[in-house]
């Protein structure tokens, strides 16, 4: 039982748990799916639909975060993709054809890889903290968007493009088949190839990792490629949604929610080991509480509130610092002539430490 | 001679860490206006004294007596206010702040509540005058050298009226020149009646500004000994832990004849070495060194604790750059500019801290063992989960690690076992030169037994390996050949024919000729 | 003990002094190109457009700004500590909501400003005792904080609300005359303050240079006997306080509260800060500084708005790349000190 309660999954589990249950009472038939017109409705459909960008962004959160950085310019490099996917069918003579589609998705895409590599540079190799290095994209990001669409929200019609983020494939719809798939590929990824161990190794050790001859520079690198991939795909996703490039308000603050569910899910943001199933849950975690404020019938406007709440909760329960009180206050209960057992010596925050590690 | 009453005396400190009696029993005391080095090496429980002094650490039992009233204190702050100043190994000052804060910040002079920065500057100029350090105060501390820094850390700890000064390894960043100015300030304490403890790896130095001496070895109390009493070599014996009894037995070949019969490979021609450096170097932290290693040859390399057997095999192994003289393998010169180029050349370097620069604590024993393997493969040619396996299972068995458990994560394992699967994870590149630094540090008589043999063995089967150990004997044991370092310069590379203990620690031990 | 037996160590150290009195202020060099830059720009944009060299639009860039400038120096409070304080712009958010609403409600002008200025203050206290007793990083923790205090505003109304009241119609449209026909705004007055009192503390007290003390990092200071703990705290109730301070000035600006203002504030405020010199890994940085950052960041909106045809977004893509070029320096130049 201990072991199930000390599991790092198991607060995330316990409060995705409690906030569908929660949901089941209100709404009886809350997990009811129905199919209409050959495509699946309800109301867990709409969590995954919803929280599928959410979940894409937060996929590649979760490596860099692993690597102890933190990519803030996820949601600028949405909006981008968003932006250029949009503009480029807008201004094809044919927006409805599928090879236009086609060149303006592949287009955004590379345009993302291309914004990781420049977040990779500034990390690796020139060494610039990664919350100030992505900081600087995250800035000037929507920016660029806006000089992309010049300034417009640009709509468009087409119906290839739609399917991205609003179609569906095999009566499921589309972005949650992306997500999906793009969670499967990176589960795959990492653990079929090294990446996976190299990338917890860096983080974890990185001067062990460095005297182990592990090429940190090149696995940092292929992270912030991966993250701004991940966020390129969410963009397609969002603009899809809507049909329509809004450079200001596409994936405005995904970044934290996107850092929230790997935080949620577990994984620590000093690095090293991460949990991909975790940050599903972290993702889920932060969706289904927003359906959840609705179907309770909380007011709407309550949500960042409830959200604000839940996640100190989690972040309290999981926090080493909180844990080793409780256990401290049980021990001092247990012994209670022993009360200055460590009182004496000076404690040492982890944060003070990794700040002195990165000042040098 | 009557001796006055001490100014610090402990009696019987005992500490215990959760699996370790880091000092059992110790007894040490201070006398005013005297300078008292204490010595011991690695892990003889130094610096757990010097904190039990100063409050970081309780004692679990014994006492300690300050200037006759006994002392208790929780923390370096009431320590202070006790009369106790210490000045850390590493200069735990503000680099980002002025030098006048430095020395007063927590004292500092106020008027109408608010910081006087005249009065402070004035009153830091005064105390640093005293140090005949002339420096401006109101200059950033990170501005100047770490000799001026560790000057400034002093002066701190002198303006609070120290009764008792603690100088934790104050020279172990300082050249010479500063290392004499830095003395000269200690004197003037001394004459001022402080009492002052003084800790440096560097004998010489010991030597030079002591009057007074306490060896630890292992957590406990060797003896007290005037410095003028005790010679270098006894000294040494007794922090290494070898009766000076045993060594009278032991004959004393002069130290200049041996290196002359230095190589194994003497025989030209036949044998290269496989790795050969010629004046390597990097200043501030060792001085150039000529060495050969050839194949199948185990190289001890003999010195104490900051003689630079650490510095040298890091210059070897790529992870620090050396700044001059150049290194070849195989007779080809080659650059190791980092770990990685270093293993791709078949050479790894398993390093001292096993803690921060070997294992991967969050990861699995099989994880840990194929770590550099896979590194060298490169992210995408993963090492198939078979293969990994089958690597794991084999070291296990061959090194006897317990638990046999390759799922088990490295941090639950003990010292021992965690240092044979970072054995594992060199030996899994198979290379052809294997650096080993203190790798049977902290570990218990059984694994150390089993590290020793597995070193032979592969040494047997063509493998070259440069092992560094504090403890003597397992270098004279193991090694082909000797490589004796002192204060960070190589001083003598000696064929182990029948070379005796004794001997490698005269050469240890030996002065500047004197 | 005499002076001139001048030992190795302070002879080097001469000559090194000597080579620094060459490089006047080297430790202020980033506030010094901070305010180059600012000088250039004014130079530049003086030289282009007709009307813009007037001592107004240098006094505007205050009168703009002056929530900003409060912003930034609770900013550099918590940089400095190596810090960082996600929430305040949904702070100044709340701030305008608490202060509109209760202001409908009919509550005296000056007890709904105490009021507001102790609602930022004791957010900012909670958030320091969490990251401070639980070890939870300022990001998530102020994260958090973020969310809350913006989902507190949409507690309060999802509507703008409009202000009438009388002091604070008045504090919008006073005009303060400098001389020389130009005029500043009371907020700017209050900004000075703000400012002003934040030098001394940052300057003059211990407190103060226990901030700069904790942004060293390490456990030096905890070692010096400094109050680590207290400080550490007290820096996110100041930067709380200011925020409302800011959201104060903000609807003095704006005569109105809305959920959705300010959204992105603190990135401003972040990017003002970094501009005028303060190094985000703590330690080292000046709230004059700061200002000269928000000065910075009011003249490229300014110039912009004196183009005419260039568009707004060049705003964010000039502040990005002021960013990268000061983050890149800030790298080469402690590289080079350390």
């Amino acid at each position: 039982m201990r072991n199930i309660v000390r599991h790092r999954l198991f607060w995330p589990v316990v409060t995705l748990a409690a906030l569908l249950a929660l949901n089941v009472i209100v709404e009886h038939d809350f997990f009811a799916i129905r199919l209409q017109d050959g495509h699946l409705f309800g109301s867990v459909i709409d969590i995954l639909r919803n929280g599928a960008p959410t979940l894409l962004v937060a996929l590649g959160m979760t490596l860099v975060i692993a690597t102890r950085g933190i990519d803030l310019s996820v949601g600028a490099i949405v909006a981008i993709c968003g932006a250029l996917a949009c503009s480029m069918i807008a201004a094809s003579p044919t927006p409805g054809s599928v090879g236009t589609v086609l060149i303006a998705v592949g287009a955004a895409l590379v345009l993302a890889i291309v914004l990781g590599l420049w977040n990779g540079l500034l990390v690796s190799v020139l060494g610039i903290q990664p919350i100030i290095a992505t900081l600087i994209l995250m800035t000037a990001g929507r920016g660029l968007a806006m000089l992309i669409t010049e300034g417009q929200i640009i709509t468009v019609s087409s119906a290839p493009y739609k399917v991205i983020g609003g179609g569906y494939w095999l009566t499921m719809p589309a972005s949650i088949l992306i997500a999906g798939v793009m969670f499967a590929l990176t589960a795959l990824l990492t653990r079929k190839t090294a990446l996976g161990i190299l990338i917890e190794s860096v983080g974890i050790n990185p001067e062990a990792s460095r005297l182990a001859g592990v090429r940190s520079r090149s696995i940092l690198w292929t992270v912030y490629i991966f993250s701004a991939f991940c966020a390129g795909v969410a963009g397609l996703m969002i603009s899809s949604n809507v049909t329509a490039a809004d450079a200001n308000n596409a994936g405005l603050w995904i970044e934290l929610d996107a850092i929230l569910a790997v935080v949620l899910g577990g994984t620590s943001l000093a690095g090293g080991r991460y949990s991909l199933i975790g940050t599903l849950i972290g993702a889920f975690v932060i969706q289904t509480l927003t359906t959840t404020v609705y179907t309770v019938g909380i007011a709407p406007e309550i949500t960042l509130v409830f959200k604000a709440l839940v996640v100190i909760a989690v972040c309290l329960l999981q926090s080493p610092a909180m844990q080793a009180r409780v256990r401290n206050a049980r021990r001092r209960r247990a012994l209670q002539k022993q009360g200055t057992d460590a009182a004496g010596a000076p404690a040492v925050s982890p944060a003070s430490l990794t700040n002195e590690g990165a000042a040098s | 001679m009557s001796e006055p009453a001490p100014v610090v005396q402990m009696r019987g400190i005992s500490i215990a860490f959760p699996g370790v009696k880091a000092l059992d029993g110790v007894d040490f005391r201070m006398f005013a206006g005297e300078v008292h080095s204490l010595m011991g090496e690695n892990g003889a429980g130094k610096s757990t004294l010097i904190k039990a002094l100063t409050g970081v650490y309780e004692v679990d039992t014994g006492s300690i007596v300050l200037d006759g009233r006994p002392l208790s204190v929780n923390g370096p702050a009431q320590a202070q206010e006790a009369g106790i100043s210490t000045v850390y190994q590493e200069v735990n000052l503000l680099s980002n702040l002025t030098v006048a804060e430095n020395i007063l910040l927590g004292r500092e002079p106020r008027k109408r509540g608010v910081i006087d920065w005249k009065a402070m500057r004035a009153r830091a100029s005064d105390l640093l005058s005293g140090l005949n350090l002339d420096i401006d105060p109101a200059s950033l501390l990170g501005e100047h050298s770490l000799a001026v820094q560790q000057l400034v850390a002093i002066a701190r700890a002198i303006d609070v009226q120290a009764k008792v000064l603690i100088l934790d390894e104050p020279t172990s960043s300082l050249d010479a020149d500063e290392v004499a100015e830095l003395f000269r300030v200690i004197r003037g304490l001394k004459q001022r009646g402080v009492a002052i403890l003084f800790v440096s790896h560097f004998l010489e130095q010991v030597y030079e500004i002591s009057d007074r001496l306490t060896v630890l070895r292992n957590g406990r109390f060797v003896g007290e000994y005037l410095t003028d009493e005790i010679l270098r070599i006894e000294l040494v014996h007794k922090m290494i832990g070898k009766e000076v009894a045993v060594l009278e037995g032991l004959d004393h070949k002069t130290h200049a004849s041996a290196s002359a019969s230095a190589s194994a490979g003497d025989g030209d021609g036949e044998s290269k070495p496989l790795i050969q450096a010629i004046g390597l170097g990097s200043r501030g932290s060792i001085a150039p060194f000529d060495l050969d290693v050839y194949e199948g040859e185990v190289v001890g390399l003999a010195g104490l604790l900051g003689s630079g057997r650490t510095e040298l095999a890091r210059l070897l192994s790529g992870v620090d750059h050396a700044d001059s003289g150049e290194l070849s393998i195989d007779g080809v010169a080659a650059r190791l500019r980092t770990p990685r180029a270093a293993l791709r050349k078949r050479i790894t370097y398993s390093s001292e801290n096993r803690r921060s620069e070997g294992i991967v604590e969050d990861l699995t024993v099989r994880d840990n063992i194929v770590l550099a393997l896979q590194a060298d493969r490169g992210w995408f040619r993963r090492i198939p989960k078979k293969r990994q396996d089958e690597l794991a299972a084999s070291y296990i068995q061959a090194l006897n690690i317990r638990p046999p458990d390759p799922d088990a994560l490295i941090r639950n394992l003990s010292g021992g076992n965690q240092q044979k699967v970072l054995l594992a994870r060199w030996l899994a590149v198979a290379p052809r030169l294997l650096i080993l630094d203190e790798p049977t540090r902290g570990i218990d008589v059984g694994a150390k037994a089993e590290i020793q043999k597995l070193v032979a063995e592969l040494a047997d089967n063509g493998m070259s390996v440069i092992f560094i150990s504090a403890e003597l004997e397992e270098v004279l044991r193991l090694s082909h050949r000797i490589a004796v370092m002192r204060d960070r310069e190589k001083i003598a590379d000696i064929a182990n024919d029948d070379v005796s203990v004794g001997q490698v620690m005269t050469l240890i031990a030996s002065g500047a000729e004197e | 003990m005499s002076s001139q037996a001048a030992s190795p160590v302070s002879r080097a150290d001469e000559r090194f002094r000597a080579l620094r009195r060459l490089i006047p202020g080297s430790r202020y060099v980033s506030v010094l190109v901070t305010l180059g830059l600012l000088i250039a720009m004014f130079i530049a944009g003086s030289a282009r457009y007709r009307g813009f060299a007037s001592g107004q639009v240098v006094l505007n860039l205050f009168v703009d700004n002056a929530f900003l400038i409060v912003l930034a120096v609770g900013t550099t409070f918590v940089i400095v500590t190596g810090g960082i304080d996600l929430s305040i712009g949904s702070v100044v958010a709340l701030s305008t909501m608490i202060a509109a609403s209760l202001l409908r409600a009919g509550w005296p002008p000056l007890v709904v400003i105490a009021i507001v200025l102790l609602a930022g203050s004791t957010l900012g206290l909670l958030v320091g005792l969490v990251i401070h007793y639980f070890d939870i990083q300022p990001f998530i923790a102020t994260l958090a904080a973020m969310f809350f205090a913006r989902g507190l505003c949409y507690v309060i109304s999802l509507d703008a609300i409009s202000i009438s009241d009388p002091f604070f119609v008045a504090m919008a449209q006073t005009r303060i005359p400098v001389g020389g026909g130009m005029q500043i705004t009371p907020s700017v007055i209050i900004a000075v303050l703000a400012v002003i009192v934040a030098f001394v503390v940052l300057h003059y007290t211990r407190m103060g240079r226990t901030v700069y003390a904790i942004g060293n990092g390490g456990q030096s200071a905890m070692l010096m006997g400094l109050p680590v703990t207290r400080t550490k705290i007290l820096v996110y109730v100041i930067s709380g306080f200011c925020a409302a301070l800011g959201g104060v000035l903000f609807t003095f600006y704006t005569l109105s509260g809305y959920s959705l203002t300010a959204v992105g504030m603190e990135l401003d405020a972040i990017a003002a800060v970094v501009i005028g010199g303060t190094i985000l890994t703590g330690g080292s940085g000046y709230v004059l500084g700061s200002v000269l950052g928000v000065l910075v960041l009011g003249l490229i909106q300014t110039i912009i708005s004196f183009e005419g045809t260039l568009s707004s977004w060049w705003t964010k893509i000039v502040i990005g790349a002021l960013l990268l070029i000061f983050v890149v320096l800030q790298r080469l130049f402690i590289a080079r000190r350390r």
